[in-house]
């Protein structure tokens, strides 16, 4: 800070104190002397024949003026209030959060060092681990996966063992801490609209959602011909690109015609956001036993 | 107090005495900060925003975004545990008028960017309780069929130049062009995905 703006911000703060004080002290004395006669206590207004006494303040008052007075001058010693001067008790915002961050850490540190040693598998039983895990999840993830975890319209359930990048601990944890990127790609220009109606119509014939099966079974070839490189010719997915099993009964959209539809015409584009940027390792970990131990209670 | 009728008499004094009454305040407290070193150097990597960026700023101002929502992370430790690094003066230099808030209704935004995807801003968007159902966020479903059309693009960024934010005439020129076409959501999302992003901090 320079000099200009420290003797600007002293000069200016020490004499609103100073006229605040003046203020405070000329409002102390009486105008008229009180000799008894109250007619020669007033201010001599008079206002529709109402009249002004001229009195000091009550005392009471007066004196509360002088403790906050004085508090302003205690507050501006401890305080940095004046300028660049830190003030006697070296106070910063940033030193005070520093402090309870400090605390904090003190206070985890022994539980995070346990939980760090322990494997997913082993923490995902863990009753403390787990009421973590869900502070956890009810703050970053719960969003898109939902309170419950059983995700949304575009938002993988995480509660059935149906995985797109698989549900080892290993696994989960890579999602965490990297991220995903689903990428479907639009075949409409390179299908056209007829071939992509059949190849929606297999597809949902491989789960046995409703569909037409004569239009299927044209859809069959095509399926195997651009479709199977990923979703592979079974149909059951591949996990190491992230391609969802079109065969069982989870669906990431909807197991409907249009739907199935819009998927192969304009493709999807989805994407879990890498967690390590913004997480610790320490609640990576927890995370990942968390969501781990929600498969454990679908296969109980 | 033997002089007080002089005041008391003259209301253009008291006026004058008045606004000299209540301005030490601002001019201790707000003054300084427009020229200290402190409030007015940009945290490192801070760019304008890009044509349409800005456009989805001025989207996020008029649908009042900031009415709920603050862009102000305090240095308090539930709020850096819950949304990350603290706010810095030098991540809001170029911000005109900024954008801090007051109220939050709904969450802090200033350390929103990069937190979730595009789909999922475009989904709670469209429809809040799509994705969250305990949201009391209104809808905002015209975002998706109004498109821009770079009409004051380039003039808001004239505007914003004469101020202090450090516009290339090559991308005043190109400005217009750069949004034209680009759906409001579209605006819209890629205004909060870079929102706060320069300070990175693990929690």
């Amino acid at each position: 800070m320079s000099i200009f703006w420290n003797v600007w911000i002293v000069g200016l703060t020490l004499t609103c104190l100073g006229l605040v004080l003046w203020v405070l002290l000329a409002n102390k004395k009486v105008a008229v002397k009180d000799d008894g006669n109250d007619e020669n206590r007033t201010t001599g207004h008079v206002y529709d024949g109402i009249e002004e006494y001229d009195n000091p303040l009550p005392l009471w008052w007066f004196k509360l003026f002088i403790v906050s007075f004085i508090a302003a001058l205690v507050y501006l010693a401890l305080y940095p209030g004046l300028g660049s001067y830190k003030g006697l008790l070296n106070w910063t915002s940033v030193g005070q959060l520093e402090r309870e961050q400090q605390k904090g850490a003190e206070k985890t540190a022994d539980i995070y060092s346990e939980f760090m040693a322990t494997p997913v598998k082993e923490l995902a039983t863990n009753p403390e681990a787990i009421k973590m895990g869900t502070r956890l999840f009810a703050n970053n993830c719960a969003v898109c996966h939902g309170a419950a975890a059983v995700g949304n319209y575009s938002f993988p359930n995480l509660t059935d063992d149906d995985w797109l990048y698989g549900g080892t601990p290993e696994k989960i944890k890579e999602t965490l801490i990297h991220g995903r990127a689903g990428n479907m790609p639009a075949w409409g220009d390179i299908l056209g609209a007829e071939k992509s109606g059949h190849v929606s119509h297999y597809a949902l014939s491989l789960s046995g959602s409703e569909h037409n099966a004569e239009l299927a079974e044209k859809g069959k070839p095509i399926f195997a011909q651009y479709c199977a490189a990923c979703h592979m010719p079974s149909g059951k997915g591949n996990q190491l690109v992230g391609a969802p099993n079109l065969t069982d009964d989870v669906f990431l959209y909807e197991n409907t015609y249009e739907d199935v539809l819009q998927t192969v015409l304009k493709g999807r584009v989805n994407k879990m956001p890498a967690q390590a940027p913004r997480l610790k390792e320490e609640k990576i970990h927890i995370l990942t036993a968390y969501v781990y131990s929600l498969t454990l209670e679908e296969s109980e | 107090m033997k002089n007080h009728d002089i005041v008391e008499k003259n209301i253009g004094l008291m006026v004058v005495l008045i606004i000299v009454a209540i301005s030490f305040g601002t001019l201790v407290e707000i003054v300084p900060q427009f020229f200290l070193k402190e409030t007015t150097t940009k945290v490192e990597g801070l760019k304008p925003l890009a044509a349409v960026e800005l456009e989805g700023r001025d989207i996020y101002i008029r649908e009042g975004c900031h009415v709920c929502h603050t862009q102000m992370v305090r240095p308090l430790r539930a709020e850096v545990e819950r949304y990350g690094h603290y706010s810095v003066a030098g991540e809001s230099v170029y911000e005109h008028p900024f954008l801090w808030g007051s109220k939050r209704t709904g969450p802090d935004l200033a350390r929103v960017g990069k937190r979730y995807s595009d789909q999922w801003h475009k989904a709670h968007l469209y429809n809040p309780r799509n994705v969250v159902p305990e949201s009391n966020m209104p809808a905002f479903p015209w975002l998706f069929d109004t498109t821009l059309d770079g009409k004051y693009t380039a003039k808001k960024m004239q505007a914003l130049k004469k101020v202090g934010v450090p516009y290339t005439q090559e991308q005043i020129d190109g400005a217009s062009e750069a949004v034209q076409g680009v759906t409001e959501i579209d605006a819209l999302v890629a205004y909060l995905q870079q929102l706060g992003t320069l300070l990175t901090h693990k929690r």
